[in-house]
């Protein structure tokens, strides 16, 4: 049987070209255009994937997200560092929830499930390298070996398929079974939440600290709601470029949001400090947050260490994709912590989150694979047309 | 002889009239019946200004001679008013570099040695050497510049003397130095009724916590108009200041006054009522016009604020403050005061480029705010030229636009504190406070050249009293954003504002223009 799904293939052509007109001003304000045109993802009929071994199971997405990550692979964003750590073709899509097609240990056949990506030793058929082991497969060092081909997560190996498809394969480790409160609208978001609570646990954030979030798509809101749920912060700023943002980014408990065109300021009004502004390049905070993370594909990364104290910490929630000037974290003694994919109990302790928090609307866009061109130039302009998730529906066409 | 003030009624004959509307003028007709508030024409200037000060040195009222004042082993303190007076600046030599030269001739005649000089800035920007070698002039700067020559620093505890609470339990703390001396001349020049007297040393020398007393909404509110003393508030915590500075510190004041001749030669016809344009002056209009609308926008505020007035001298009185002042405001009201009979239902005012707190700067939207609903609604004595709930209408384009080093807690006002309110007693509640004591406005203050940072409050004080007396505040040409943002409209033409103001005012309303730069003062009766 064949399916249908969209491809990612390999294209250094269509990937630099990308990677050079999204990297110049206009190109960048261009980049849902750019994606759509030049990304090199193509509608195809796959064959369905096969079970790996014993322990998986195939899922029939209901709906696949389209994360930040996704936009910087088909924009040409991403660091090629990334690149060796997968395997082409393959179906991107990791912000799943489905259904699972085999009767598999503790989860019967036709489960809701929801998808965490990572792909880790158990995944891969290997004895668990130390870090899987301790329950942090997100660092695991084996993720391009073992019986399956290279890739950090599903919807980057070319062995599991993604959520961009009709059908993808997937290890029990992996699945998490969805309670029936949880529409799938909800539970798409379980995902990126998990990461977001990982994030916010990577940080250790100080009883009533000042904490900036930049960004405030979804990673950027689901942080905030992790950092009231998981810690007990003092006030949380946020930095939203857009009205409807703004408005999601209190209901889910900022304390106050500031537009990104003059976050410094306001900030060192709000935490106090000094501005310095160098002859050449952006101004500083001499003070600031305790705690800042980068909810932003990087652009924010810059902001983050000159809005953070000194001894702060800055946290990198969103996969980074731009350079940065790094004096300040040596000047102002900052911490700069990783923050990628989940690990332990962020997802069952997502899953119960989602379950109680005012995540209603975030879905707000849902588009056929189809009609990936238009979906992927709404995700890029998510925030200016005041959505919050746009997803695929398999299920479509 | 120089002709009163009067109230011209617009008639089929009456030209178009000057407008001034920031950097730039335009020529407007007003509809039939409305009324013009001319100034009285331009007081002659004393001929020899030297000898007047002299005199005014020899002769005091109140006070014994200055040089009987003087004597070896003194301490002499010389305060002068800072660069928010006159507007414009007036041509070299500043009238204050002539009188602190007589004064510093008659010290130095006297063998007193300890003698500073100190700008009475308050919480205004620091002026920069250039300001204070224009102002004092290049041979007392010179000799006292930097270590006798300094800015007041309200923020400098350790300079700062508590001299004791008024009977309203208001703290009067002002500059140590001049608090410690033997003797303070303070050298001033009155350009309006609210400055001068009282204020001088009570105001220019304090620090925050004694200014706060009347720079607030309460009294600024009950200063009907800040410009008429004896029904302001705001005076009446000066006078009671200065009574208790009496008791505590010798003051010897030396007042000045000017005429309106506030534009140099070649822009005389600013000077002027339009229907005396002779052809040279029609010509220079059109000229200057031109030539404003050509030149780029940083140049241009360049040129206005290059461009110094040639203000004749039209009073130098000196002695004892309370007894010098009211001869002071005598010829200040000779100058600008027009009589009118009572109120309109709308007032229309041109605002010129410059305002007290933006010379050599960018006029912002907060001091737009406060040269229109401040200082140039004030400009009354008895009651306000618009009756309550009537509408004001002011012509500024009120760009969004800021002086970075100036006014570093103005732009935070405006994008923050505005955008949550524009009521001035919750910003005051709110926000004074967190304003007056931040530490980066502190610091920029006493380092850079930033006005303090509970400044642009004060100036939203300063409209407190036509907030409240006004129903609708249109700005004519003025930038939708930043007017909206202020809590004001915008209109593009002055046929647009009229008919926004029906909603207030109806469809025949009274309507009368305060005719200003030169200052004029309406006596409404």
């Amino acid at each position: 049987m064949k399916q249908v799904a969209l491809e990612y293939h390999r294209s250094v052509g269509r990937y630099l070209a990308g990677r050079a007109i999204t990297g110049t001003r206009l190109g960048g304000r261009a980049a849902g255009s750019v994606a759509a045109g030049l990304a090199p993802l193509r509608v195809v009929q796959r064959p369905d994937p096969t079970l790996p071994a014993s322990g998986w199971t195939r899922v029939r997405p209901l709906l696949s997200g389209i994360c930040g990550s996704d936009l910087g692979l088909l924009t040409g964003r991403n660091s090629p560092y990334l690149a060796s750590l997968v395997s082409m073709p393959f179906v991107p899509g990791h912000e799943v929830v489905g259904e699972t097609l085999d009767e598999l240990d503790g989860l019967p056949r036709g489960s809701r499930v929801v998808l965490d990506s990572v792909l880790g030793c158990v995944t891969r058929g290997l004895t668990p390298c130390a870090s899987c082991a301790a329950g942090k497969h997100g660092r695991c060092d084996n993720i391009t070996t073992g019986h399956l081909a290279p890739g950090i997560q599903t919807g980057y190996c070319a062995d599991t398929g993604g959520g961009w498809s009709r059908q993808f394969v997937a290890h029990r480790t992996q699945l998490h079974a969805v309670p029936d409160e949880l529409t799938d609208e909800a539970a798409v978001l379980v995902e990126p939440l998990a990461c977001a609570i990982h994030a916010v646990r990577r940080a250790d954030v100080p009883t009533d600290a000042t904490v900036l979030v930049i960004g405030a798509g979804t990673v950027g809101l689901l942080t905030v709601l992790a950092l009231r749920a998981f810690t007990k912060a003092g006030p949380i700023m946020v930095i939203a470029k857009h009205a409807r943002q703004r408005e999601r980014a209190r209901e889910l408990g900022a304390t106050e949001v500031i537009g990104s065109d003059r976050a410094l300021r306001t900030l060192r009004r709000k935490t106090g400090g000094f501005v310095v502004k160098p002859e050449i390049g952006e101004e500083f905070l001499l003070g600031g947050a305790d705690v800042s993370f980068d909810c932003t594909s990087g652009s924010g990364l810059t902001t983050a260490t000159r809005a953070t104290k000194a001894g702060g910490t800055v946290v990198m929630a969103g996969m980074p994709n731009t350079d940065v000037d790094l004096t300040p974290v040596w000047f102002r003694e900052l911490t700069i912590v990783g923050g990628y994919a989940s690990s332990g109990e962020d997802f069952p302790d997502a899953i119960s989150l989602a379950q109680d928090a005012p995540l209603g609307g975030y879905v707000d866009a849902v588009y056929s694979l189809r009609r990936w061109s238009e979906a992927i130039q709404h995700a890029t302009s998510a925030g200016r047309l005041g959505s919050m998730k746009v997803v695929f529906n398999p299920r479509l066409d | 002889m120089s002709r009163p003030g009067f109230v011209l009624e617009v008639d089929e004959r009456t030209p178009a009239l000057l407008m001034h509307q920031g950097e730039g003028f335009r020529l407007e007709k007003l509809p039939m019946g409305s009324r013009v508030i001319y100034p009285p024409e331009s007081l002659p200037g004393l001929r020899d200004v030297d000898e007047e000060i002299r005199k005014a040195l020899a002769a005091p009222v109140g006070r014994p001679p200055l040089s009987e004042l003087l004597y070896a082993g003194m301490r002499l303190t010389i305060v002068f008013d800072d660069l928010s007076l006159p507007l414009p600046q007036m041509q070299t030599p500043d009238i204050r570099q002539r009188v602190i030269e007589h004064v510093l001739e008659a010290a130095a005649a006297k063998g007193v040695d300890d003698v500073e000089l100190i700008a009475g800035n308050a919480l205004h920007r620091r002026m920069t050497p250039a300001e204070l070698k224009r102002t004092v002039g290049d041979r007392v700067y010179r000799s006292f510049f930097p270590h006798h020559l300094k800015n007041h620093d309200a923020e400098d505890k350790e300079n700062l003397k508590e001299i004791g609470h008024t009977r309203h339990g208001e703290v009067v703390e002002i500059n140590r130095r001049a608090a410690e001396s033997d003797l303070i001349v303070y050298v001033n020049i009155t350009l309006t009724p609210m400055s001068g007297g009282p204020k001088s040393v009570s105001v220019g020398l304090a620090s925050y916590r004694s200014l706060k007393h009347h720079h607030n909404v309460q009294t600024l509110r009950n200063s009907k108009s800040f410009n008429d003393p004896p029904n302001s508030a705001m005076h009446h915590s000066y006078n009671r200041m200065a009574a208790l500075l009496a008791e505590n510190v010798n003051v010897f004041q030396i007042e000045t006054t000017v005429n309106n001749d506030m534009f140099p030669k070649q822009m005389d016809f600013l000077n002027k009522r339009e229907w005396e344009w002779n052809l040279k002056d029609q010509a220079a209009f059109l000229a200057v016009r031109r030539a404003n609308e050509l030149v780029p926008p940083a140049k241009r505020r360049q040129i206005w604020h290059r461009t110094a007035a040639p203000y004749g001298i039209t009073g130098v009185n000196a002695g004892a403050p309370e007894d010098v002042h009211p001869i002071t405001l005598k010829n200040v009201l000779r100058q600008q005061l027009t009589e009118v009979n009572g109120p309109s239902d709308i007032g229309i005012w041109g605002l010129p480029y410059i305002c007290p707190y933006n010379v050599n700067s960018i006029m912002n939207p907060i001091l737009v705010m406060s040269l229109s609903l401040g200082y140039l609604f004030n400009m009354y004595q008895n009651q306000p030229i618009v009756r309550p709930g009537g509408v004001a209408i002011f012509y500024h384009p009120v760009p969004n636009e800021f002086h970075s080093v100036h006014h570093p807690s103005y732009i935070d006002f405006f994008e923050e504190v505005l955008a949550e309110t524009t009521d001035p007693v919750a910003i005051e509640t709110k926000f004074e406070e967190q304003f007056a004591t931040d530490p980066w406005y502190i610091h920029l203050y006493r380092n850079s050249y930033a006005y303090h940072g509970v400044h642009p409050l004060y100036m939203w004080y300063w409209g407190a009293h036509a907030l409240e007396h006004l129903g609708d505040v249109i700005f004519v040409g003025g930038d939708r954003k930043t007017t909206e943002r202020m809590g004001f409209r915008s209109a593009s033409t002055l046929q647009d504002a009229l008919e926004m103001a029906r909603e207030r005012v109806g469809s025949s309303p009274t309507i009368t223009y305060q005719h200003t730069p030169p200052i004029a003062m309406a006596d409404v009766r």
